[in-house]
């Protein structure tokens, strides 16, 4: 059980006041508040250690590259990977194009296979398609349910020797729905293929082990799980980072440099090329040790109890719609829908009105609104500081939208 | 914040949002006109008929926001009549009223004067902009295929 009273203090933003209401933000799908011990890793490390990584002799940039390291070190720990093969990148999508180019411009070619799946974040899409088109590999797409899930079964029909790597996301960040990722890796692997999984929402919100899944690279990005923007992280088998060509060149990530030529630099240096977000990154191993001291399991069951209680009530909502799994043990925190006769926006405009933070929009999966036959949805996202009480909050919230749009109008036209 | 939501969604735009009489196609139209924001998803289809340079019967289909939806219906009546040169006028005005601009006095806005309240909300600008920037690109379109028509 997570004592969500105590946690709210560590997060400052959260006593703001949003016109006039209590804020009420339930669009942690989109990024994730800071508590306090995250703003002051930062700034101790600005005021304090600021110096660049790898290079310097003095103490001020020996302490920096420790507190980096360390923070790789962390990260490492908690996905349960190597600490060889966790590579900082800028965020997720930053991650995924590492891998689709390095990996994929070496070893796809005409004929090959690339599988996805409906429901995946542009991110997760855009990277793929790029490389099909500089490869002339094609792209395969496993279809959902009409409930948002997605079944191994589905995944079977598509997957031929021809398919080179398979790429889903491990929890949906329209609908919520957790995938069958150890089952789907098996499966490809069983084909050859290799597996990237997705973790941008799962990471955040339940207890993901890399070693256990048994993909080939998994990413995440730290500002949704209480890191500050512009650090993701990419965990992959060691050596199949060494058998890559790097992705970007530039310093710290050569071992040598002539005129004409350069040679690499060791995992997953090789894979750093320039400054990273140094700051960033060390403030992002403080996010880590406090999901830690929380414990990731007590997180995923607070995101079920949330999301459940949640789910009962917005199904009480007259002409509400949901999208995605209903059984809260599929799913995690994020929660689609729309109003009957109200577009999403006008709903998310009522809403802030109202105090109450939530997305709208087609939540960067167009391909997956037109497989719902929507334009876009309304979402709330919830994580670990996010209460019972907010999500009655909503509820009022909505009710009052569907209040004011239907409220009795004089004619005019 | 009420109050400003009272501004943005004024009763004449929910009215005009869910009982527009301008929706539907113009029979023999010979002006079309489309909008289209891939951001929000919002779509809009003008059509109209033109003779000696003004706008007979304009119509709109379309789906989005209760803000563009109830735009393209005050935009269709207000353009009934007008010639190209009076359809500029009124875009500018338009515009000049979402940036809170001073109107040119000649222009009556009719119904349109409601968007007044959506300058308070710049993320929704592009939402009624759109049935503007559709007529606008129509106007254009309309005046380059006349252009190489009367080309010898
Ligand atoms: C499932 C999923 N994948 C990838 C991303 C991309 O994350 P970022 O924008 O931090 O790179 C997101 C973020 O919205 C996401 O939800």
């Amino acid at each position: 059980m997570l004592d969500v009273t105590r946690i709210r203090q560590d997060f400052p933003i959260l006593a703001r006041r949003v016109h006039g209401k209590p804020l009420v933000y339930l669009d942690n799908a989109a990024t994730t508040q800071k508590p306090r011990q995250v703003i002051e890793a930062l700034v101790t490390y600005y005021s304090q250690h600021n110096a660049n990584i790898h290079r310097g002799l003095h103490a001020l940039a020996e302490e920096a590259t420790a507190a980096y390291e360390g923070a790789r070190e962390r990260a490492a720990r908690f996905l349960n990977a190597q600490t060889r093969g966790v590579v900082f990148t800028r965020n997720a999508t930053e991650a995924i194009n590492l891998f689709a180019q390095a990996w994929g411009r070496a070893n796809l070619k005409p004929g090959d296979e690339i599988l996805l799946t409906e429901m995946e974040h542009h991110s997760n899409l855009v990277p793929w398609q790029l490389v099909a088109q500089a490869t002339g590999a094609q792209l395969r797409f496993a279809q959902i349910t009409d409930d948002g899930r997605l079944e191994v079964e589905r995944v079977r029909r598509v997957l031929t020797p021809k398919t080179k790597v398979v790429a889903f996301t491990l929890m949906s960040n329209v609908l919520g729905t957790i995938t069958p990722a150890a089952e789907l890796v098996r499966l490809a692997h069983a084909q050859g293929a290799l597996v990237l999984v997705d973790g941008a929402q799962a990471v955040p919100h339940m207890p993901v082990d890399f070693a256990a899944l048994g993909c080939d690279v998994l990413v995440a990005s730290a500002h949704k799980m209480l890191g500050p923007t512009g650090v993701g992280v990419l965990a992959a088998r060691p050596d199949l980072l060494e058998s890559m060509e790097p992705f970007l060149g530039g310093g710290e990530m050569i071992a040598d440099v002539q005129l004409t030529s350069a040679t690499w630099n060791e995992v997953p240096w090789k894979f750093e090329a320039g400054t990273p977000h140094i700051g960033g990154v060390i403030a992002f191993g403080e996010a880590l040790a406090y999901l830690e001291r929380l414990g990731m399991a007590n997180v995923r069951q607070h995101a079920m109890d949330l999301t459940r209680y949640a789910l009962e009530r917005l199904a009480a909502v007259p002409g509400i719609m949901l999208y995605g799994p209903r059984d809260v043990v599929q799913r995690g925190g994020a929660v689609s829908f729309n109003l009957e006769g109200l577009h999403p926006h006008d709903v998310g405009t009522v809403l802030d009105g109202e105090g109450v933070a939530v997305r709208a929009g087609h939540h960067c999966a167009k391909p997956l609104m037109r497989r719902l036959g929507v334009a876009a949805t309304v979402r709330a996202s919830f994580y670990l500081y996010n209460t019972r009480e907010e999500v009655d909050r909503l509820v009022e919230a909505l009710r009052a939208a569907q209040a004011f749009f239907n409220r009795p109008v004089r004619s005019a036209a | 914040m009420l109050d400003q939501l009272d501004e943005l969604y004024r009763d004449v735009i929910l009215d005009h949002f869910k009982a527009s009489a301008h929706r539907g196609e113009a029979p023999g139209a010979s002006f079309r006109a489309e909008g289209h924001n891939p951001l929000c998803g919002d779509d809009l289809t003008f059509t109209a008929t033109m003779k000696d340079g003004r706008f007979g019967q304009v119509r709109f289909t379309g789906k989005g926001c209760a803000i563009s939806q109830a735009t393209a219906s005050m935009f269709s009546a207000q353009l009934e009549g007008k010639t190209v040169e009076q359809t500029g006028r009124l875009i500018r005005a338009m515009k000049a009223l979402m940036q809170g601009e001073t109107l040119e006095a000649s222009v009556d806005l009719g119904d349109l004067e409601a968007l007044a309240g959506v300058r308070k909300f710049p993320v929704r600008i592009k939402c009624a902009a759109l049935s503007w920037n559709a007529i606008e690109q129509g106007l254009q379109n309309l005046h380059q295929s006349r252009a190489e028509g009367s080309r010898p």
